[in-house]
């Protein structure tokens, strides 16, 4: 349905926008900021900061701009004399309930609340300052997550967050008036809450009120303490994002820059995440194909089918809460982070002789749940916790700020051997969709013996920012080992948000979907879109980061993550085959139920 | 301007005029454009404070078109001195019901709900025995057509149309954005027309004695007669049907203790008039209009605790989600403070007062936006008071 235009005036110059399109968005086509805070392009209009306001002419009252859609001859003043003054009112009044200690908070530099109290110039307080009166509630009861309610402007976007996009609701408003403030069920702490740990409310978050727990402090410590080997590795989304927060654009590809960075820093060993996202799709390729033989030529009933991905930390609390009937289903593959940890620990310390007790495992991951992951207590097969510490992209983008590297300026440098080798495979696990299209791509060529039947390896069906995607393959022409799978159509999902992930896990429960093999991503768009990743983020900006995955993915010369010589390598002198014994003890593990509340 | 001598009148509460089956036929035999037109007609605006004209209310809701729409009574009546509407229904419910069945007639709805106050559970037990009997009549007379009871959640702010919506949907009540309006968008997103409970009886009222009679009450701008719920400094509290249009001195003369220094019009979130201006105010929609609340001081009453008490009232009661109001009303009730304590000169007043113009203007529902009008009339009648 074509929709109908609206003329109007934005500061006295004309616009036709289509009917429904905010002032906000009419403003914007014409370049006139408008500034925001509890709007996110991400989530549903609030309309309750109220520093978006505008004057329209005729209206005795200003209008919150995000939330009030044009109408025909409307004429908007964005800049008047009343708009001024009111805006800095409201601006005035969040800061005398604001625990303002910018220079201590993670957020400086990157706050939209500070750079609005700048732009206005707001330095000697007007009104009575009202942090003191208020208890100082901080919550850093999880790992992962840090929240801090002196810093709260109470503008909702990660109660909008967590509810619409990832569909947990773990927080919520509760009170009202001077009482209001964003809390959790009954009140209770972040870690005993339903959360996932995604992080996805701090990247939506204007303010230092939600952060990651920061873990800067003991990684310099084992860096700097000489009696320590510190491994680190580095996630596929992270080369793809870091740039943004060290003053590239968003899009720009980093790898190299980063491994130099990372060797400025004094880490000992360099290693790549990657290396273990192609392990996983030799294991979880293996442990898919087997179900589905017992299921097809065993006929056996108890197989879960379709199975499901474990490589999102987030994903993995929130079917332990939400659904968790349904573990059986997901691949008992444990994340390509914890894979890495344990094999660290084990294998490189041998073949590199060191005594693993006296290694550290740092991880740079895009994500905040995987720092929960890595302290969880099925997770540490080396015989120590396999990995010690994760930095998000963010943490690691500000300790090279603090080591005063010129990280623009760095000559690319290359991992470490022998576990920093990897494939395109497995830099596309970024990307929503990309561990199905790696594992296609492996698992086609394993039953068929030819490549996946798409132009240059690139399956487009599975890629894309479309919250569920879906997709069949048929197998023909089968090698003889593999006939029971001759003629059969293998159907296959994709989620990536949890909100997402809820409806495919929700369709498969009432039976009007079925499917062999699900991808899922606890963050929109993947890890590329994770809770540890520079902010801002936007759906353009998460597509910038998906192409540039691809484009790092198109240019390396291996693509297929049974091909990375570095993991057939470590098959032949370590684990033997996949699903063998040594991968069962170091690579696989069983999640266990938890409570809604 | 035209102003009226005050005058009691007696139609709300009568019953034995009123046979509200016989109006209901009565009415239902007309077209509901003839409804609308007549409701139109007699002028009839809100009683529930914001004075909108109810006839126009209920033609955009008609135009809407959507085989869902709702009738809602508002009946969360939690203004801080008004207490009509728990009297409304307590003595004449059945005028309610029927208002409520013409408004489903006339815009096309089935349904219809009475929001009630939580503190008025009591009435609950003896309104729902009303209403099944009320419901029981319509079927009889095969008109589509069923009232519900809902209680209310217990917060001043699930008044506001909006938050009431959210409330009943098991939401946390919050006023949304506008628009879209109810008549758009209302309880579950779909076209309704919610009335004030006394809106309600009047509308029985025009349908049963015509628009002409309506009309030959109150002035151009408010039409017909008023409850008021009259409290404070008075010999005589309570509930009081007067005509609309009346200057406030003929009602301090009525009502005072002979000492009265101000009158507070439409409880908190109303004006303060000193006694200097009774003689040219009008109570009605072209002077000030009230939801019904009158609170009579005298002059043994500081002003300052006055204003202060409606500070915390409103700091408690804004369901604070917009910065305007949630922030705005503790800095004015932290402002005032420091004032009297002489922590902040007396010039601050004027900051404030630019603050309560702010929050006018920039809060997003009609609590944070009628605070202004309290602390504005009261700051600026009674400052000495205020100061020292
Ligand atoms: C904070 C606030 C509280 C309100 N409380 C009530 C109330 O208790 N009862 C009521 O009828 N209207 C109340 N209103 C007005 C309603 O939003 C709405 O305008 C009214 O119910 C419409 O009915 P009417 O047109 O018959 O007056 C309140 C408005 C605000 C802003
Ligand atoms: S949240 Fe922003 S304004 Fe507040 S202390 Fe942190 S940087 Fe400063
Ligand atoms: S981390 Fe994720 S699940 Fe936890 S509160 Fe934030 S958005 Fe919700
Ligand atoms: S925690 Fe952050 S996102 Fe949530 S309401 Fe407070 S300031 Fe807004
Ligand atoms: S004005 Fe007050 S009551 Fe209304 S929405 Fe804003 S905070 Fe809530
Ligand atoms: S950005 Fe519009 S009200 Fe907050």
């Amino acid at each position: 349905m074509s929709k109908y235009l609206v003329n109007l005036k934005v500061n006295n110059i004309p616009v036709t926008v289509e009917e429904g399109t905010t002032i906000l968005d009419a403003a914007r086509k014409l370049n006139f900021h408008i500034p925001t805070l509890c709007y996110h392009e991400d989530l549903t209009v609030a309309g309750n900061c109220r520093v978006c306001l505008v004057e329209v002419a005729g209206s005795r009252s200003l209008a919150a701009s995000c939330a009030t859609p044009v109408s025909e001859g409307m004429e908007v003043l964005t800049n008047s004399k009343n708009v001024r003054s009111a805006r800095k009112n409201v601006v005035e009044l969040l800061l005398s309930e604001h625990n303002a200690d910018c220079t201590k908070c993670f957020k400086n530099g990157h706050c939209e609340l500070q750079t609005l109290s700048s732009e206005y110039q707001i330095g000697q307080h007007l009104f009575i300052d009202l942090v003191k009166t208020k208890d100082k509630i901080v919550d850093i009861s999880s790992p992962s997550i840090a929240k801090d309610d002196s810093k709260c402007i109470r503008c909702q976007r990660c109660v909008r967050t967590c509810s619409e996009l990832q569909a947990v609701g773990a927080l919520a408003v509760i009170n009202k008036g001077d009482h209001q403030r964003i809390s959790t069920f009954l009140n209770k702490p972040l870690s005993e809450v339903v959360c996932t740990n995604c992080g996805q409310c701090i990247n939506r978050c204007p303010t230092g009120a939600l952060t990651e727990r920061s873990y800067i402090e003991e990684v310099w410590d084992a860096i700097n303490d000489p009696s320590k080997h510190v491994v680190v590795e580095t996630a596929p989304a992270v080369r793809v994002a870091l740039g943004e927060d060290l003053g590239f654009e968003a899009g720009e590809r980093v790898t190299g820059k980063m491994v130099a960075a990372l060797r400025h820093l004094g880490f000992d060993s360099i290693l790549d995440t990657d290396f273990t996202a192609d392990l996983t799709i030799l294991e979880e390729g293996t442990e898919l194909l087997t179900r589905l033989k017992k299921a097809l030529v065993d006929k056996d009933e108890k197989v879960s089918l379709p199975m499901f991905t474990s490589c999102s930390p987030g994903w993995i609390k929130f079917i332990e809460h939400m659904f968790p009937e349904y573990l059986p289903n997901l691949s008992t593959c444990k994340s390509p982070q914890q894979m890495f940890g344990a094999l660290a620990k084990t294998y490189y310390a041998q073949k590199k002789n060191i005594n693993p007790k006296n290694m550290v495992c740092v991880s740079i991951m895009p994500c905040t749940a995987k720092k929960f992951e890595a302290g969880r207590p099925e997770l540490r097969d080396s015989g120590y916790q396999d990995v010690d510490y994760v930095l998000t992209t963010r943490e690691l983008a500000m300790m090279i700020k603090q080591a005063g590297i010129d990280f623009m300026k760095l000559e690319d440098m290359e991992y470490d051997s022998i576990m920093g080798e990897s494939t395109g495979a497995a830099v596309i696990f970024g990307a929503s969709g990309g561990v199905m299209e790696a594992a296609l791509r492996t698992a086609y060529e394993i039953i068929s013996g030819r490549d996946v039947p798409f132009t240059n390896l690139n399956i487009v069906p599975v890629r894309g920012m479309e919250g569920v995607k879906e997709a069949k393959v048929m197998l023909k022409d089968v090698k003889p080992e593999w006939g029971f799978l001759e003629g059969v159509e293998v159907s296959i999902a994709i989620a990536h948000g949890l909100a997402n992930a809820k409806k495919v896990v929700e369709s498969i429960k009432n039976g009007t979907a079925n499917y062999h093999f699900v991808e899922i991503m606890g963050c929109p768009g993947g890890c590329i879109g994770g809770g540890g990743q520079p902010i801002p983020t936007s759906p353009e900006i998460r597509q910038k980061r998906a192409d540039a995955i691809y484009a790092e993915d198109e240019g390396l010369p291996l693509r297929k993550s049974h091909e990375n010589p570095e993991v057939q390598y470590l098959y032949k002198e370590f684990l033997g085959e996949p699903l063998g014994h040594r991968s069962h003890d170091l690579l696989h593990t069983h999640y266990k139920p938890r409570k809604r509340y | 301007m035209e102003t009226k001598v005050i005058k009691k009148v007696d139609t709300i509460f009568d019953v034995v005029e009123c046979n509200y089956i016989q109006v209901l036929e009565k009415t239902l035999a007309k077209t509901a454009d003839e409804i609308i037109l007549d409701i139109i007609d007699s002028g009839l605006k809100g009683r529930g404070g914001a004075g909108f004209p109810t006839g126009l209310k209920w033609k955009f809701t008609k135009n809407e078109e959507n085989a869902v729409k709702y009738v809602i009574c508002n009946a969360d009546e939690g203004e801080p001195g008004t207490f009509k509407d728990r009297e409304i229904l307590d003595r004449v419910p059945e005028k309610v019901f029927t208002g409520m069945a013409i408004c489903g007639y006339a815009i096309g709805a089935k349904e219809g709900y009475i929001y009630l106050r939580g503190e008025y559970n009591f009435l609950k037990q003896d309104l729902q025995m009303k209403i099944d009997l009320f419901n029981s009549q319509l079927a009889d007379r095969d008109f589509d057509f069923k009232v519900f009871l809902r209680s209310g959640s217990g917060a001043y702010i699930c008044g506001e149309e909006s938050a009431l919506f959210d409330s009943m949907e098991g939401l946390r009540g919050e006023p949304r954005n506008k628009p879209p309006y109810p008549t758009v968008a209302g309880y579950n997103l779909k076209p309704t027309a919610i009335n004030n409970v006394e809106t309600l009886v009047y509308v029985t009222m025009i349908c049963r004695m015509g628009p002409e009679s309506f009309k030959a009450l109150g002035t151009k701008d408010s039409r017909g007669s008023k409850v008021f719920s009259v409290s404070g400094d008075t010999p005589t509290p309570g509930i009081y049907e007067l005509e609309l249009g009346m200057p406030l001195n003929q009602f301090v003369d009525e009502f005072g203790d002979g000492d009265t220094k101000a009158v507070q019009v439409g409880g908190a979130s109303g004006h303060c008039v000193p006694r200097k201006k009774y003689n040219d105010t009008i109570i009605g929609f072209e002077g000030i209009p009230t939801g019904g609340s009158m609170m009579i001081f005298n002059s043994t009453r500081s002003m300052y605790n006055v204003l202060h008490d409606y500070l915390e009232f409103f700091t408690e009661e804004s369901c604070g989600q917009c910065t305007p109001c949630r922030v705005g009303c503790q800095q004015l009730l932290k402002g005032i403070e420091a004032v009297k304590k002489g922590d902040k000169k007396p010039s601050y007043l004027e900051d404030l007062k630019k603050l309560a113009a702010t929050m006018k203007i920039a809060s997003k529902c009609g609590l944070g936006q009628s605070v202004s009008n309290p602390f504005n009339s009261i700051v600026d009648n009674f400052r000495e008071e205020i100061i020292y």
